[in-house]
Order: structure tokens, then C-alpha cells, then sequence
């Protein structure tokens, strides 16, 4: 078996807040992060996903060595983060979509050079693999541009290309298409597909975006208040919290809602409807099919947000208490 | 090492890229210390010697002084840290594989070598044109007055440093940077050298880390240096004190990183 290069197990973060008027101090420790354990293996892309304050950038920062934990144990590419921040920082690449690494007032090319003193490579590695990621990602029109004058998708991969110069075995991402537009989305998402399969670099990303996930994870973990709530492939988390697939039909004139066995019609749009399966699709297909006059026929898996959010929901009531919509 | 010397040279192409703010911070400079000057001159009108000083002495000490704000930052701007504290960027920083000081140590030096040559030597220049300046003739002097501004600058980032460093504790540093532009000038022999100041007041400054940002580095041009050792006692202040900063910066940057909180999501 190959070592995991993320370990994870029990971690927790609490912070202290102050709160109430100044006189009447009070200090409360809130728990950020409770009780998270994972591992993940050498060339995995893997998820990691949760609503907004569920606890995935203090993972993320403790993963870093950003943060020190309050208990458990982490341990990446086989080292301690927060007490080998400096040589864990020289095996990972690491970008926060809401932040950059480049220097603002310089051309990119001046932030891409540094890294070669900064992680120490070699120059003419430096070179070969600074002009493998400029085709890659397209960068030669920009690359003496000040950084501030970048477009948000251009910066960003002027921050991949930063985070991937010195070859890291892992690249920890941070919402890395936040605010970007689907043409530079789908272009990063490639990317990262290409550089997972040929260099083998193992991914951890958290996104709110579930192109991203249902494009590049193989695996996802679910983190909310706190806690891993799953940890599986998409069928699987698809599975955990059932939501019904949808055949939309178009019918060659409107008609009154479709009475079917094994589905449920729950919009009707002019000549277009909705049903919610129960049942197997091919059943109702040839039902629907031998009572009405169809112009054209689509089968719509359930959106993985809707997933997740079934499942977060679900983590707050009793599991058998799964709202419908 | 390669890579601080790469980060030394990138702060100090950086500012060259703002030649107007630096024109103009040489005309604001120059401009207030002719008035400096003027206003110093009228005082020795009345007193020709104030504590061993001549008003050549006080007028020379008014151009260093002038000649030193950009380099030692005394009137800000404040290390960009702060703000990255503050806005929760510090974490790339800290996902460097370089040491968190000297990272900082090394942009800030580049700032200064810059202004060294853009502000320093032009307002300098400014004071010998305009004033009867009390100038060294000996060399060695000036090489001495060149190793105090350096130490200067070290002296300088020190307590910058420590200023932005508080944001870890305190989230948010402008009220100390706003204290830290009053007391510096003051305390520095900046507004006023800190011989004009009562005994007692003065004698505590020059104990103060400030003292090392302007009043020695003047009076290791005008060769008169009240520390024992003079020249070469001023320079170990001065040194004494760049040290003691950076090693605090250093150990409380290693409790700030290890138990404090780096702010956004």
C-alpha cells in the first residue's frame, strides 16, 4: 500500500471569540472544525465540499500548516504542517481563489521568475517547464503585463502556473474558479485533468462549483458543522441522499398534466413538463410515449447541489425526515 | 540567499515605478526642510551655541533628517504586512518556502536602496546648495555616515515590523501606525534634534530605539557623538539596536504564526 499523502484523523480547530458589551466580557470557544478524518492516496483528485462557515477553509489552513490544530492529527506528504510549514511549503502548490502570490506592481513574468530562487530549481527546469505551462494555459499574451492590469482568469492562471513551477506532489486549491466566466473555468478545469493524469499530482479543492466536482472528482468529502458528513465517489453521495432524476418531455402541443405510473409531474411549462421519476426511466418513457404525441424526450440526473444540499439538510434532522420538494 | 537578494531587487524596482509620488515626496521633502531650517536659524539668531551645537550643526542635522525619511520610513509608509494581516493575504505569504523576516527584511531593504538614491542624495543635494551645511572633510566620516544610514534603514524595518506584527493580536494595525508616525518623528531628532530638547528628556530618547534613525546617524556626520566610542559607539547603538529588533520580530513572529489567526475564509 503507498503512503497517503494527506492524513487526517479526529483534527479540530476551536477559536475563542469575545463577545457582549465591554464591560460584561465573555469569552466563548466556538468549533470551527470537530471531528475530520480522511486520507488521501498519491494521485487522487478529491472534493471538498460544504455550505459557506461548515469548516473547509480552516481545514484547508490547517492542511497548510497555516493554522496549528486544536486536537487530532495531520500529517501531509508525510510531514507535520504547522511545525514544517517552511519544508512542507517547498512540496505543495497552493492557490486561494480569493488571493494571489504574484506581485502586484510587476509583470507576471517577474513573479514566475522569483519562484525559480524560491524553490530552488534548477534554471534550465525552470525554463522547459515555465514553457510548458505558458502553452498550457495560454499565458504568452500577458506574461509582461502588470499584474494588476490581469483579468481576474488571467490572474488565476498566472497563480496556477506560480504554484506549479517547482513540480509539487500535491496542489491544495482553495475555490480555484470563483468569479470566472465558463469559457476560463472549463480551461482550468482541463488543465487540472491533464496535469492529474500525466504528472500524477494529487488535487484537493474545495468549490462551491459543482461543474468543478462533477468534472474533476472522482472522490468527494462532505464536511458540515464541522464534521465529515461523507466521503465517497458522486454515485455514492448521489445514493446517500436520494434525489429523483427528471424526464422532461416536450409534447407536440400543451396538454393537461401527464398521468403516469411511477412518476409524478411537477411543472408544466406550455407544451413542456417535468416528471419526477420513482421508478425506471425506460418504464415510463414507453407509457408516456404510447398515450401522447412527444416532440423530443430528455432524462436529467439530479444536480449535485441539490445532493449536497439534501445532505446538509439532512445532517440537521433525523435522515428519515428528508424533506420533498 | 539568492532568492533575497531576487525579492531585495524586486522592492526596489517596484518603487521605481512610481517616479511622480517620488518626484514629488523630493520636492515635499526639500521644501520642509529649507522651512525647517529657516525656523532653526531664527532660533540660533538669539543663542549661537545651544549643548555644543552651531546653527551649521542644527541646518546639517535638518537635511540628514530630510535626507532620511525615505529610507527610514519614519513617517510610513507602513510594511504592506500589516495590511496583509489584516485582509487575511499573509497566508500565501506564509506558503513560501522562505524565512518570514528576512522575506519582509529583504523588500523592505529594496524600498530603501531606492530611495537611498531617488530621495536621499537629491534632497541632501538640496540642503548643500541652498545652506552653509557643517560637511565632513575626512572620507572615513562619510563612510561612517553611509554604514549609520544602513543601520538606520535596519533599525527602521525593525520597528515597522513589530508595528505590522501586532496586527496578529490586534486585527488591526493603523491605530498603532497612527501613533508610531507621531512618536518616531518626535522621538527621532527628526522635528527637532534632541539636543534642543531639556537634559532629562533628551537623555532618555537617546536610550529609545528611534534615536538610531536620525540623531546618532547626524551626529556621526557632524563627529560629535556623545556615546562613548564616539563614531564607532554611535554605529554600535545603532547596531545594538537593529539586533535586539529583529530578534524580537523574529521570536514573536514564531508565537504570532503558531497561535494566531489568520483572518478570512
Amino acid at each position: 500500500m503507498t503512503e497517503p499523502i494527506i492524513e487526517t484523523a479526529n483534527l479540530g480547530r476551536d477559536f475563542v471569540r469575545t463577545e457582549g458589551p465591554l464591560l460584561r466580557r465573555r469569552r466563548r470557544t466556538v468549533s470551527a472544525v470537530q471531528d475530520v478524518g480522511f486520507t488521501v492516496a498519491p494521485g487522487e483528485i478529491v472534493g471538498y465540499l460544504g455550505p459557506n462557515g461548515a469548516g473547509k477553509s480552516t481545514t484547508m489552513k490547517m492542511l497548510t500548516g497555516i493554522l496549528a490544530p486544536s486536537r487530532g492529527r495531520v500529517r501531509v506528504c508525510g510531514l507535520e504542517p504547522s511545525r514544517q510549514r517552511t519544508r512542507l511549503a517547498a512540496r505543495i502548490g497552493v492557490v486561494f481563489g480569493q488571493r494571489t502570490t504574484l506581485w502586484w506592481d510587476l509583470p507576471l513574468r517577474d513573479s514566475l521568475a522569483l519562484t525559480r530562487h524560491l524553490y530552488r530549481v534548477p534554471a534550465d527546469l525552470h525554463a522547459a517547464r515555465l514553457a510548458e505551462l505558458t502553452e498550457l494555459l495560454e499565458l504568452e499574451p500577458f506574461l509582461t503585463t502588470p499584474v494588476r492590469q490581469l483579468s481576474l482568469g488571467q490572474r488565476m492562471r498566472g497563480d496556477l502556473t506560480a504554484a506549479l513551477l517547482h513540480a509539487p506532489e500535491l496542489l491544495v486549491l482553495d475555490e480555484p474558479t470563483i468569479g470566472l466566466d465558463v469559457v476560463s473555468k472549463s480551461a482550468i478545469r482541463e488543465f487540472l485533468l491533464r496535469l492529474n493524469t500525466e504528472r500524477g499530482t494529487t488535487i484537493l479543492l474545495t468549490t462551491h462549483d459543482l461543474g468543478d466536482v462533477e468534472r474533476l472528482c472522482r472522490r468527494v468529502l462532505v464536511i458540515d458543522h464541522g464534521r465529515t458528513a461523507f466521503d465517497g465517489d458522486l454515485a455514492g453521495l448521489r445514493a446517500t441522499a436520494p434525489t429523483p432524476r427528471t424526464l422532461v418531455v416536450d409534447l407536440v402541443q400543451p396538454e393537461a398534466p401527464i398521468v403516469v405510473p411511477g412518476a409524478r409531474t411537477v411543472r408544466v411549462e406550455g407544451p413542456r413538463q417535468w416528471l419526477e421519476l420513482s421508478t425506471n426511466p425506460a418504464a415510463v418513457v414507453s407509457e408516456v410515449a404510447r398515450a401522447h404525441r412527444i416532440a423530443d424526450l430528455t432524462l436529467r440526473e439530479p444536480d449535485i447541489e441539490e445532493v449536497v444540499a439534501r445532505l446538509y439538510r439532512a445532517g440537521r434532522e433525523e435522515p428519515t425526515a428528508l424533506p420533498r420538494p | 540567499m539568492r532568492v533575497l537578494l531576487a525579492v531585495f531587487a524586486y522592492g526596489l524596482r517596484r518603487y521605481s515605478t512610481y517616479r511622480w509620488a517620488t518626484a514629488a515626496s523630493v520636492v515635499v521633502n526639500s521644501v520642509f526642510g529649507v522651512i525647517n531650517a529657516l525656523v532653526l536659524l531664527a532660533v540660533f539668531e538669539t543663542r549661537p551655541q545651544i549643548n555644543g551645537y552651531t546653527a551649521a550643526d542644527a541646518v546639517t542635522q535638518v537635511f540628514l533628517a530630510q535626507a532620511f525619511i525615505g529610507v527610514t520610513a519614519i513617517f510610513g509608509p507602513p510594511l504592506e504586512l500589516g495590511e496583509r494581516i489584516r485582509d487575511g493575504q499573509v497566508a500565501m505569504d506564509l506558503m513560501r518556502p522562505v524565512g518570514f523576516v528576512r522575506w519582509w527584511l529583504a523588500t523592505d531593504l529594496g524600498r530603501a536602496a531606492f530611495n537611498v538614491l531617488a530621495r536621499s542624495v537629491p534632497t541632501f543635494a538640496v540642503g548643500v546648495v541652498l545652506f552653509d551645511l557643517a560637511l565632513p572633510a575626512e572620507p572615513l566620516r562619510w563612510v561612517a555616515v553611509l554604514v549609520a544610514l544602513v543601520l538606520a534603514a535596519l533599525v527602521g524595518f525593525g520597528l515597522r515590523y513589530l508595528y505590522a506584527l501586532a496586527g496578529f493580536w490586534l486585527l488591526d494595525t493603523r491605530g498603532v501606525d497612527a501613533v508610531a508616525w507621531l512618536l518616531g518623528p518626535f522621538c527621532s531628532g527628526m522635528i527637532l534634534p534632541l539636543v534642543l530638547f531639556p537634559d532629562a528628556v533628551a537623555a532618555i530618547l537617546r536610550t529609545l530605539p528611534w534615536a538610531a534613525l536620525v540623531q546618532v546617524p547626524a551626529e556621526i556626520l557632524l563627529g560629535r557623538t556623545v556615546l562613548p566610542g564616539g563614531t564607532l559607539g554611535g554605529l554600535a547603538y545603532q547596531a545594538a539596536w537593529a539586533a535586539a529588533l529583529l530578534v524580537l520580530g523574529t521570536v514573536l513572529t514564531a508565537r504570532a504564526t503558531r497561535r494566531v489567526v489568520v483572518q478570512g475564509g
